[in-house]
């Protein structure tokens, strides 16, 4: 590839791996973020994005493959690439014994900011991020989400060129995950690249232009929220079973029409399986009727993100 | 959230100046967290007074004449203790994912340690000065003055860096600070015990005496007495620096590998 290509990614990933143990944790994976944007990397726990983001950011060496973030090789110069970037963890990277202030100024001393300038870099992000009034309250005393807005504040001293955030609303409450998207939305505004790490397949929807799907250390599907919807199939069937009893028929038969996987719903009676066309979907539900099956209710639907992930890592809807 | 402002990276700090703020950190845990004084000098306190007044008379004559003996040494048992509770310390940070931050920043890899390594100081040269003072209300005189302490107190600092990198190198390999605590004692007790710091080796049996006339401990006591009173010889203090210069030598790189490895 051709020098020009690389300097317009933020990152280029080729062959990633990293074992632990016999554990393939990522097990190969290319990945192109473009500068400027944000990538959201989809998959459930244990799916090895924290690892990626890990190696993305110079804390765990790949054991294969090779990177490049800002343009600097992950692996030639690890010290350039930090300069460039900043990652926010999943656990809160703070002192907890320190003041908001003194956790900030701390971390603008060691990016070299001296005297008055630190402490004023640190009382600007305080402002910026609704911490003023707390800004001399030891960490301890944060609720969930002041402590989660420091952690992005402290990634924030120098502005990065590409910012890391592990399951950034992982554990906070539906106001407090609200704010930091708009925060998140704000930064990518001023033009970070932001890769974030997420389970929530509405928060992939609601903030990323590109998503990465990846399951077992493996990507199984990159593009945007409406690429992988379209690979899903143009529509999902939803179909209410009356008799329970006859809801595993009802899903061999809808399975054998359409291909794929069925997913059932968690009170158990509603089956949704992707239909390529409405004329596929009438076929698979003439089908049933031919066979005696009473249905309560069906709708066609384009499918949510929820029912992409799960149709593409084959796994049943919990 | 208000207008985000851009901020470019300013001039690089350097490797001393990164190592500086870290000190800073530490000096800022001591106003915060003033109580972790108290659990580094209660034990050496409590351990001078009881063996002053218990086993004083019995083992020198008088509490008095015991004391005169005992202290440098204890000064010497309050060090290596206190480097626990730095390897405890490390322990909870990177337990934390504190020092995954430290880690992505753009720094001098060894800073945050050479940072623990200023409080570590701070804490001896505090925790020192305190029990001094203790030994000095109950009658302890050092013959060799403030010259001689000031000596010995270098000596003790010394120490404390050698011995530091042990439980920094454990801090980082283990990952409960309940645990780090639990090795270092378990290692700790004996040395100490089994030194010349409580009880000359004289009446102990003969290859208990073997060990504790090698144990770095008791040089380090022996070179400890010698500088208060004024009698220390050029080859007591080279010997006591053995072990603390060994230890730098040997576990400051491991330091460095187990941390990038993380």
């Amino acid at each position: 590839m051709s020098a020009n290509v690389s300097h317009s990614l933020a990152i280029h990933a080729r062959g990633l791996v990293k074992k632990f143990g016999d554990l393939h944790a990522v097990d190969g994976i290319d990945l192109d973020v473009p500068r400027g944007m944000i990538f959201a990397i989809l998959g459930p726990n244990g799916a090895g994005k924290t690892t990626l983001m890990r190696m993305l950011a110079t804390l765990l060496g790949p054991d294969a493959g090779s990177a490049s973030v800002m343009g600097h090789d992950l692996i030639a110069a690890p010290q350039e690439v930090r300069g460039a970037i900043a990652m926010t963890g999943q656990f809160a990277s703070l002192d907890e014994d320190l003041t908001g202030r003194e956790n900030l100024m701390l971390l603008a001393r060691l990016w070299g900011f001296r005297g008055r300038t630190a402490r004023e870099r640190a009382d600007e992000l305080l402002a910026t991020f609704d911490l003023a009034d707390a800004a001399a309250k030891q960490v301890k005393d944060y609720s969930g989400g002041m402590r989660r807005r420091l952690d992005i504040a402290a990634s924030l001293i120098v502005t990065p060129g590409v910012l890391f955030l592990d399951e950034p609303t992982t554990g906070l409450d539906p106001v407090a995950r609200k704010s930091v998207w708009r925060m998140i939305r704000a930064l990518a505004g001023s033009g970070v690249t932001i890769l974030l790490t997420t389970q929530y397949l509405d928060e992939a929807d609601q903030l990323a232009a590109r998503i990465a799907v990846i399951d077992h250390g493996k990507m199984i599907a990159e593009g945007t929220s409406r690429e992988l919807k379209a690979a899903t199939g143009s529509g999902f069937l939803h179909v209410a079973v009356s008799d329970v009893a006859r809801l595993e028929e009802a899903a061999r038969l809808l399975e054998a029409h359409l291909g794929g996987v069925v997913q059932r719903s968690v009170e158990g009676a509603t089956l949704s399986i992707a239909a390529k066309t409405p004329l596929d979907a009438n076929a698979a539900l003439g089908a049933l009727i031919n066979a005696g099956i009473g249905l309560e209710d069906f709708s066609m639907g384009s499918p949510s993100l929820d029912e992409v992930f799960f149709s593409l890592t084959g796994k049943k809807q919990p | 959230m208000s207008e985000l402002k851009l901020v470019a990276r300013p001039q690089a700090p350097s490797a001393l100046s990164n190592a500086l703020v870290f000190g800073w950190r530490a000096v800022l845990k001591f106003k915060h967290v003033p109580e972790q004084l108290f659990d580094l000098v209660m034990t050496p306190i409590m351990f001078t007074l009881l063996f002053t007044f218990v086993f004083g008379g019995a083992l020198a004559g008088s509490p008095g004449a015991y004391l005169q003996v005992f202290l440098p040494g204890i000064l010497v048992q309050t060090v290596v203790f206190n480097a626990v509770y730095s390897g405890m310390g490390l322990s909870t940070d990177l337990g934390k994912g504190l020092f995954d931050r430290f880690r992505s920043l753009p720094i001098w890899p060894l800073a945050p340690f050479a940072g623990l390594m200023v409080g570590d100081i701070l804490r001896h040269l505090i925790a020192g000065s305190i029990i001094l003072s203790i030994g000095l209300i109950l009658g302890y005189r050092p013959e060799a003055g403030i010259g001689g302490v000031l000596a010995a107190f270098a000596m003790l600092v010394t120490i404390g860096f050698g011995m530091g990198w042990v439980f920094i190198v454990l801090g980082l390999l283990i990952r409960t600070p309940m645990t780090v605590m639990t090795i270092g004692f378990t290692v700790l007790f004996p040395l100490v015990f089994a030194s010349n710091i409580m009880v000359a080796p004289e009446t102990m049996p003969g290859w208990l005496r073997a060990f504790v006339m090698v144990n770095p401990v008791s040089l380090m006591t022996s070179a400890m007495r010698g500088l208060m009173s004024g009698t220390a010889t050029f080859e007591q203090i080279a010997v006591a620096l053995i072990a603390p210069i060994v230890l730098t030598l040997l576990l400051a790189p491991v330091t460095l590998w187990l941390y990038r490895r993380r």
